[in-house]
């Protein structure tokens, strides 16, 4: 959860983990970029195997190191990656000072949390991986998209009875 | 070329694939400052189609289209490395997985997903409703009420070394491993497995 003011106010509600802190706005083909890292992001995804719903069983019967690998270095690599910016005050190519979302602790962490690993247990997917397995020619996982996205409103529209 | 697409066809090793993934969040930082998560996309998502005047979906999901187009990207980056870079090898599942499944009644284990379940012939009986409808709510529900997923709170939240994103992480951990090797076993025989 961020607790970040978002300067342009444009979410509502600010229990957004990936809030746009960007205050110059993007527009046509500087949007492209967002789409080529995504691109690259996929065909890790699926090159890796990390869409493989073998792979999670695997993982979650510790029975392969491959997943814990995956996301054991690729917050080892997060970690250095923002120090960096960090240290160095590296900026946005906007010249915007870089803004990292403050995630605040709220029960839904845990409740919410055990209930998506439930799911990524069955489906062998969180949310990334979905749009990669879709793309790559597993037709049916639309209808897990389509479900997620139930859930997702489901969340939204009785939000306020769910302790957070 | 024919060699280099040969050599990129294989499998891609963890240390080669988890650190591609942790410099999308630089990536995204220094590009637009942007902070990496993948599940806000359903939200936004959402926002656009079914807002329905709910306060939760009820804000300017036009300024978060990057989101959607990330999420484009990676089911493109899903076409071109099925299509173009496809490993002519089959997949090698660990053994111990692999007898585990087979007492839970899979017998397929020659593709990246067990085509018993992944097929458009079992959508809609009670293997799918399993696998795809009660799994993907649990997943979309899960995410949003835990404010994020494996992306926004394993890699973004603990790479900017914040505990709530360690504490969601290890719940859905926690939440993988019961299911696992609890709930999965009685459900899969539940709808016919």
């Amino acid at each position: 959860m961020s607790n970040t003011t978002d300067k342009m106010g444009s979410i509502a509600d600010p229990n957004c983990v990936a809030p746009n802190s960007s205050t110059t706005k993007d527009r046509g083909l500087a949007l492209l970029k967002y789409v080529l890292i995504g691109t690259v992001f996929g065909i890790v995804f699926v090159k890796a195997e990390i869409i493989s719903w073998f792979r999670i069983q695997e993982m979650f019967r510790l029975q392969s190191f491959h997943m814990f690998g995956v996301i054991g270095s690729a917050i080892v690599t997060g970690i250095i990656s923002i120090q960096l910016i960090k240290r160095f005050n590296i900026k946005s190519i906007q010249g915007e000072a870089i803004v990292i979302p403050t995630k605040e602790f709220k029960i839904g962490q845990v409740i919410g949390g055990f209930i998506f690993g439930l799911g990524w247990a069955i489906t062998g997917a969180c949310p990334g991986p979905l749009f990669a397995q879709i793309g790559s020619g597993y037709t049916v996982v639309l209808v897990t998209l389509v479900a997620a996205l139930a859930g997702t409103w489901v969340y939204g529209r009785f939000e306020k009875y769910f302790p957070n | 070329m024919n060699q280099f697409i040969g050599w990129i066809s294989q499998s891609w090793p963890w240390y080669v694939a988890g650190p591609m993934i942790g410099l999308t969040v630089p990536a995204l930082l220094i590009l637009g400052n942007k902070a990496f998560g993948i599940s806000s996309s359903l939200r936004h998502i959402c926002a656009a189609c079914i807002p329905a005047g709910i306060p939760f979906f009820t804000y300017d999901w036009k300024k978060e289209i990057w989101n959607l187009l990330f999420v484009l990207g990676t089911a493109v980056g899903g076409f071109i490395a099925m299509n173009f870079l496809a490993n002519p090898e089959t997949i090698v599942i660990a053994d111990a997985t692999q007898e585990d499944l087979k007492a839970l009644g899979l017998t397929n284990f020659s593709d990246l997903m067990p085509l018993e379940i992944f097929n458009w012939d079992i959508a809609f009986t009670g293997k799918g409703i399993l696998f795809f409808v009660i799994g993907g709510f649990l997943v979309g529900f899960g995410t949003r009420y835990a404010g994020g997923c494996t992306s926004g709170h394993a890699i973004m939240g603990i790479s900017s070394l914040q505990w709530p994103s360690l504490v969601a992480t290890i719940f859905f951990m926690v939440g993988g491993f019961f299911m696992t090797h609890v709930l999965l076993a009685p459900l899969m025989r539940l709808v016919g497995f």
